[in-house]
């Protein structure tokens, strides 16, 4: 298992389930049941379950707020446009799911079939599935710790009916912590093509995002590329553009530059995305994305 | 790893406020700091600031923090029983979105030093509403008093044309404050001056009385002030 959390002791070590970096492991109760030479055997189970899926991308950001769900969504429908592409989009952001209200399927439930749960379709070939839809009021708290998170975004990976899928994309919760180890851990035999990055162009925004680049080298996954949002703001009465958030240290391209990460685009603040966020639309500009 | 039982550490504590929202990226930093820098220099006498946090024990400011639930949970009971706080009017509590370990630990660990509650950011468009009303539930579970809501980033004024436009949409701490019953603190503007001095960690208080976010962001630390229960010594 590449995957592990800081510190863990190996799962040949005697202290394998024992020691305190293991709490929350999804491996602990095995390791510390002396098998803990045998991986978790959702792995494989997921790894069959994604040999229906062609391509998975995860969406990550050391920091909140940038626009990874806005991005996510946007990506979602842009791959969707042609209707022949199968798009599915995964929300394992557990206490904060978004995804549900940017699509426009805000009070959808998920519902249960012979062979599995079924995704919300926003289009016919556009499913979604996020823990949103399994939350009954608007004001529903998911007050969970790491492992009863760590076991739905195993549910959401192995017992989910995507059927034949081009391309899952997974929006992540800010952070480098059990959400993020489980996913990569959970697809570690199914083959994740890389993580896009979202971030915007202040040096607190990219300190996070330093620390994301890095786990993800730690945990061996590849990194496709950079997305600067927020980058400028248009006045919409003069048009001249400001930058809200300076790039104080040079913004998303001179750490791409320095990291020799490619930097995939930059978005401007556009007030109308909210407003069409209720729509599910996607503005023309987030096009030039989907060529990468 | 064992916390030290310490319950003197915090007993030179007045008042506690944990700053949280259910989303990222709305500004919970920002206003703590801004809100720990205004009470200073709303009080009597100027004092300093003590400060803790996770990124003065990394070697790198690159280093990632890759901790599971428990060991995160760890520390969090650390920097509450073994630091020396000493004699302090407010502890501000910084959180990371979510209503999740970080935040459970932190309320159990409070909890015996009778917090003074949470302050609530939230900024003004629906979808951060959303995930804000799921901590407005968090607060209530945990027997947390909501002193208020703030929303940030309320709108931006054009510097070259004064034409006010609603960025991240309007109206959102309202409805929030409104549906849970709790205080609307006020909104702060989005402000490039804000957003650079804590860039390069200057005093946005002292040094920017002429901003449009320098009144919402006194006025909140003067509401604060006026809420804090007096402490039996």
């Amino acid at each position: 298992m590449e995957e592990v959390p800081q510190g863990c002791p190996g799962t040949g070590s005697a202290q394998a389930g024992r020691g305190a970096s293991c709490q929350g492991c999804p491996n602990q109760r095995l390791c510390a049941s002396g098998a803990g030479a045998a991986p978790d055997p959702a792995i494989e189970e997921i790894k069959e379950k994604m040999k229906t899926v062609k391509h998975k991308i995860l969406v990550l950001s050391g920091k909140g707020g940038v626009g990874k769900s806005t991005f996510s969504a946007h990506l979602a429908h842009g791959l969707a446009e042609d209707e022949n592409t199968q798009v599915a989009l995964l929300d394992i952001d557990i206490c904060g799911p978004s995804i549900p209200k940017i699509m426009g399927l805000e009070g959808e439930q998920v519902h249960q079939s012979g062979s599995g749960w079924s995704p919300v379709f926003v289009e016919d070939n556009l499913g979604v599935m996020s823990v949103g839809f399994l939350l009954s009021s608007p004001d529903d708290a998911v007050i969970w710790r790491g492992p009863k998170k760590n076991g739905m975004i195993k549910q959401f990976l192995r017992d989910v009916d995507w059927g034949e899928v081009d391309y899952l994309i997974v929006d992540t919760p800010p952070g480098t912590s059990d959400e993020h180890l489980s996913a990569v851990q959970y697809l570690s035999a199914a083959h994740i093509d890389g993580a896009v990055i979202i971030t915007t162009p202040q040096e607190v925004s990219l300190q996070d995002v330093r620390k994301e680049i890095n786990f993800c080298h730690k945990v061996k996954l590849p990194i496709i590329g950079v997305v600067e949002n927020m980058s400028v703001f248009i006045c919409p009465k003069c048009k001249k553009e400001t930058q809200i958030f300076p790039p104080t240290t040079g913004g998303a391209e001179v750490m791409c530059q320095d990291l020799k990460i490619p930097l995939l685009g930059k978005v401007p603040l556009d007030p109308h995305i909210g407003i069409q966020e209720f729509c599910g639309h996607h503005p023309p500009k987030e096009e030039h994305f989907l060529s990468s | 790893m064992e916390a030290a039982v310490e319950p003197g550490n915090l007993a030179g504590v007045r008042h506690i406020i944990l700053v949280l929202s259910g989303k990222g990226g709305v500004g919970k930093s920002t206003i703590s700091t801004e809100l720990a820098l205004a009470l200073r220099h709303a009080g009597k006498k100027e004092q300093s600031i003590s400060l803790m946090s996770v990124g003065f024990l990394l070697e790198s400011p690159d280093e990632a923090v890759v901790w599971r639930g428990p060991k995160k949970n760890a520390l969090i009971k650390q920097f509450v029983a073994d630091v020396a706080w000493g004699q302090l009017d407010y502890l501000v509590v910084d959180t990371p979105p979510g209503t999740s370990d970080e935040h459970m630990a932190a309320v159990e660990a409070l909890r015996p030093y009778s917090p003074l509650g949470a302050l609530v950011v939230t900024t003004p468009q629906a979808v951060s509403v959303g995930d804000v009303r799921r901590e407005l539930t968090f607060c209530r579970k945990t027997g947390l008093q909501v002193v208020g809501v703030v929303e940030n980033m309320s709108g931006f004024v054009c510097p070259h044309c004064a034409e006010c436009t609603n960025v991240f949409s309007r109206g959102g701490g309202e409805v929030l404050a409104s549906l849970a019953g709790v205080p609307f603190l006020g909104s702060v503007p989005l402000d490039p001056e804000l957003t650079r001095s804590l860039e390069e960690g200057q005093d946005f208080i002292r040094d920017f009385p002429k901003s449009p976010a320098f009144p919402a962001l006194f006025s909140i630390a003067q509401k604060v002030m006026s809420e804090a229960p007096a402490r039996l010594s």
